[in-house]
């Protein structure tokens, strides 16, 4: 009786691959259909980004954070805001936090209907991405109005943001939201509850709570495994306690707990909770100024601190050090899509190569951030 | 066809005394070239542009609207376009089979246009197995598509091949056997004869003849969007997994070969139900005039062949991809066992009625009726719910 030889491939996913969100390159170990594994291969978007701000000084450096992750960059000029303030011992006026929460929250809910888009279409439905988008770019143009821009902010600054709300931009916030949330619901019963979809996504790249603590994964991946665990309410910062807000976590409904399904949820369920805590935060937002002064040659004193965000990819980490003088001594980001890079190769095995895409996509991995 | 062959010859054309097959090899050469030319080819780029819109429209989009009224003519400028590309060809590609395979692809989207019922009288050629020839020529499309995958020597185009050839051979058991109950009440493979066999008025429409048949209808377009690699099931070329699939090393006018063959495909889906399930051509006696009676019969059919297109760019719209272990279960599990059970089914129904069940053929219409119109309830539900109220416009 002879024996069926199956001959293992090695093929090259990416860097220029449309699926990979950005430069990312996987180097696959398929059987067929089936992956043995699937190793990531980061660096192709290395900037130095740690390394600039140690010759830009501390004002200089807050454009470059946008480049850090530009899907969600208000939390990157946020992190690096709260490091130097930190640092420095510097009070945000209350205005001035409360525009950064709502900044951020919109960036947040931007940043998620991006990441559930692309999901939609790495499963081979192109119409979520649009539709999609189509609500992503009413937060572009509203954000646009706020700060100038669409995708690199630059809106924050140390103490505080740059600009106060523009006059009428509360009115067309609320509205905003007023629209949202129907939108979101239409949303749901286009692909969330869609067989295929579900078949395709429940099941996949399952992350056990362990290994989602071992692996070190943060916000909505962590989240999507049951584990409920947010900065913005289990470290508080800004004036994030002042609203009522609940941490959607994965229950495993369709499948396995922390499978990709579950993932893609909590980011839908995410973005109704960002949606009540900008209707409170436009509703009770105070008067006053809303950056405080701060020298224009800013010299924290030295020493050394971390700060953590709740960006749209989960725990932010920015450790700044300071040597007393213009320019920090070190800078270093820890960011959520570098620990996702991370699991990729272990949940790999045994599935299907387009599984793989859809792994990806449900981690939310956004190749800048991997790479900085 | 044979009166016009013999009013050929006895106009002289071709000379005195023409031997009657060679004039009458002329003439369908012609006529099956015209037919290509005519009616295929700017179908096939038609198609592209009314996909293209219709999809737009479903993603909230414009879609081509600047080459032409509508964009008409976008069909057109690419097809320029692609000509004017550079034919690029890998140097490590296996050259003869990756030149040959996209003619292979065209000739199976080609040669079906032969038994292709347009009406009473425009047939090109009314094969006593029509139907059976119609499936099978199709079904060339494996050779090439697996030919491109192989020949690109990309492991891409290779998994897209392998995939497409799996998924084409499958999925061609479902659609052959759901083609039997038809060919159980009728008798006969000739698509004339298929269509002869039923009314004009949809109760008589095999769809509704009986139950089995419709659930054949059913299978049969779910299988045959799958043998024309299309959404849901469009893994040969899956563009977010395998890059373009068995068409990514291709450019310029190979390239416009796949795709104009995978639009056409769509007609010969539409056509094929149209001829099977949805009466053809027929068209009720309005007009003596044969060939004001004609046109009026190639309308009712494009017609219909064109509603089932539009589903298909629907579905396209709107669901996503399967994976492949869900697509060959599909088919081994559901379709193929609900296959065989449909044409057991058939056959005891034609065993019972012979002559057909009226009453049946009324009351499957008016459910059918029924489903179209919650159908058409709930879609324009959602269209009131989801029209856009808000626009920002950036004061900056």
């Amino acid at each position: 009786m002879s024996t069926f030889h199956t001959e293992e491939m090695t093929l090259n996913m990416g860097p220029q691959h449309p699926s990979t969100h950005g430069v990312l390159r996987f180097v696959v170990r398929a059987d067929g259909e089936v992956m043995r594994e699937a190793v990531p291969d980061v660096g192709y978007l290395h900037r130095s980004i740690e390394k600039i701000a140690e010759k830009v000084g501390y004002h200089g450096f807050m454009p470059y954070t946008d480049r850090v992750d530009y899907i969600c960059a208000m939390f990157t000029n946020q992190g690096w805001g709260m490091a130097c303030e930190r640092l420095a011992g510097i009070e945000v006026p209350r205005r001035g936090e409360y525009c950064r929460v709502i900044a951020a929250e919109f960036n947040r809910i931007a940043s998620h209907l991006l990441s559930v888009g692309t999901m939609g279409m790495d499963i081979g439905a192109m119409t979520p991405f649009t539709h999609a988008l189509r609500e992503r770019e009413m937060i572009n143009d509203l954000i646009e109005e706020l700060c100038g821009a669409r995708l690199t902010f630059n809106y924050m600054r140390i103490g505080g943001v740059a600009w106060d709300l523009p006059p009428g931009w509360r009115e067309k916030a609320l509205a905003y939201l007023d629209h949202f949330d129907p939108i979101l619901d239409e949303y749901n019963s286009l692909i969330s509850y869609n067989k295929i979809y579900i078949e395709r996504l429940a099941n996949v790249g399952v992350i056990t709570p362990e290994e989602a603590i071992g692996y070190n994964l943060v916000g909505p991946n962590l989240r999507g495994s049951g584990i409920k665990w947010d900065i913005r309410k289990d470290i508080p910062y800004s004036v994030y306690p002042e609203f009522e807000f609940d941490v959607p976590v994965g229950k495993g409904e369709w499948g396995a707990l922390g499978d990709s399904m579950d993932r893609y949820m909590v980011r839908i369920r995410e973005m109704k909770e960002s949606a009540r805590i900008l209707r409170q935060a436009l509703t009770q937002i105070p008067p006053g100024p809303v950056l405080a002064k701060v020298p224009r040659n800013f010299k924290p004193p030295a020493g050394e601190c971390q700060v953590r965000v709740e960006s749209g990819r989960g725990d932010m980490g920015w450790y700044v050090v300071s040597d007393g003088t213009g320019y920090p001594w070190r800078v270093h980001v820890r960011t959520g899509s570098f620990a996702a890079m991370g699991i990729i190769q272990k949940l790999s095995k045994g599935l299907m190569i387009a599984d793989l895409v859809t792994v990806i996509a449900s981690l939310d991995v956004v190749a800048p951030e991997i790479d900085r | 066809m044979d009166t016009l062959i013999n009013n050929l010859i006895a106009s002289g054309l071709f000379g005195p005394h023409p031997r009657y097959d060679v004039v009458a090899a002329i003439v369908e050469f012609v006529a099956g070239a015209v037919v290509f030319l005519v009616v295929a080819m700017p179908f096939a780029g038609i198609v592209t542009w009314l996909e293209r819109r219709v999809w737009a429209r479903i993603q909230s989009r414009v879609g081509p609207n600047r080459v032409g009224p509508q964009g008409f003519l976008q069909w057109l400028a690419d097809g320029i376009k692609n000509i004017c590309k550079e034919d690029l060809i890998p140097a490590e590609a296996d050259a003869p089979l990756f030149k040959l395979a996209p003619y292979l692809v065209m000739l199976a989207f080609i040669l079906p246009w032969s038994v292709m019922p347009f009406s009473s009288s425009l047939i090109l050629a009314d094969l006593n197995v029509g139907v059976l020839f119609f499936t099978s020529v199709t079904a060339l499309t494996v050779v090439g598509v697996l030919m491109a995958g192989w020949a690109s020597n990309d492991k891409w185009s290779l998994i897209g091949g392998i995939r497409s050839a799996a998924q084409i051979v499958s999925y061609e058991i479902p659609a052959g056997l759901s083609i039997f109950p038809v060919v159980l009440m009728t008798g006969t493979l000739s698509m004339q004869g298929i269509i002869r066999a039923q009314g004009w008025a949809p109760q008589h429409w095999f769809v509704f003849a009986n139950p089995f048949t419709f659930i054949a209808a059913n299978i049969l377009f779910i299988s045959a969007l799958a043998e024309g690699n299309r959404t849901p099931f469009d893994l040969p070329e899956a563009e977010s997994e395998l890059v373009a699939g068995f068409a990514t090393e291709y450019s310029g006018m190979r390239y416009t070969f796949f795709f104009m063959a995978e639009w056409g495909n769509l007609f010969l889906i539409g056509a094929l139900m149209a001829t099977l399930f949805l009466g053809g051509w027929q068209f009720p006696h309005v007009t003596d005039n044969v060939v004001a009676m004609n046109v009026l019969e190639l309308i009712a059919f494009n017609v219909k062949v064109l509603a089932v297109v539009f589903v298909s760019m629907w579905i396209r719209g709107t669901l996503p991809r399967v994976r492949i272990d869900q697509l060959m279960s599909l088919c081994w599990k559901y379709f193929v066992p609900i296959s065989f059970a449909n044409m057991i089914g058939t056959a005891v129904w034609v065993a019972i009625w012979p002559e057909g069940n009226a009453f049946m053929g009324y009351l499957m219409f008016a459910g059918g009726v029924a489903l179209m119109a919650l159908f058409v309830a709930r879609v324009v539900h959602y269209v009131r719910r989801s029209r856009m109220q808000l626009y920002f416009r950036p004061t900056i």
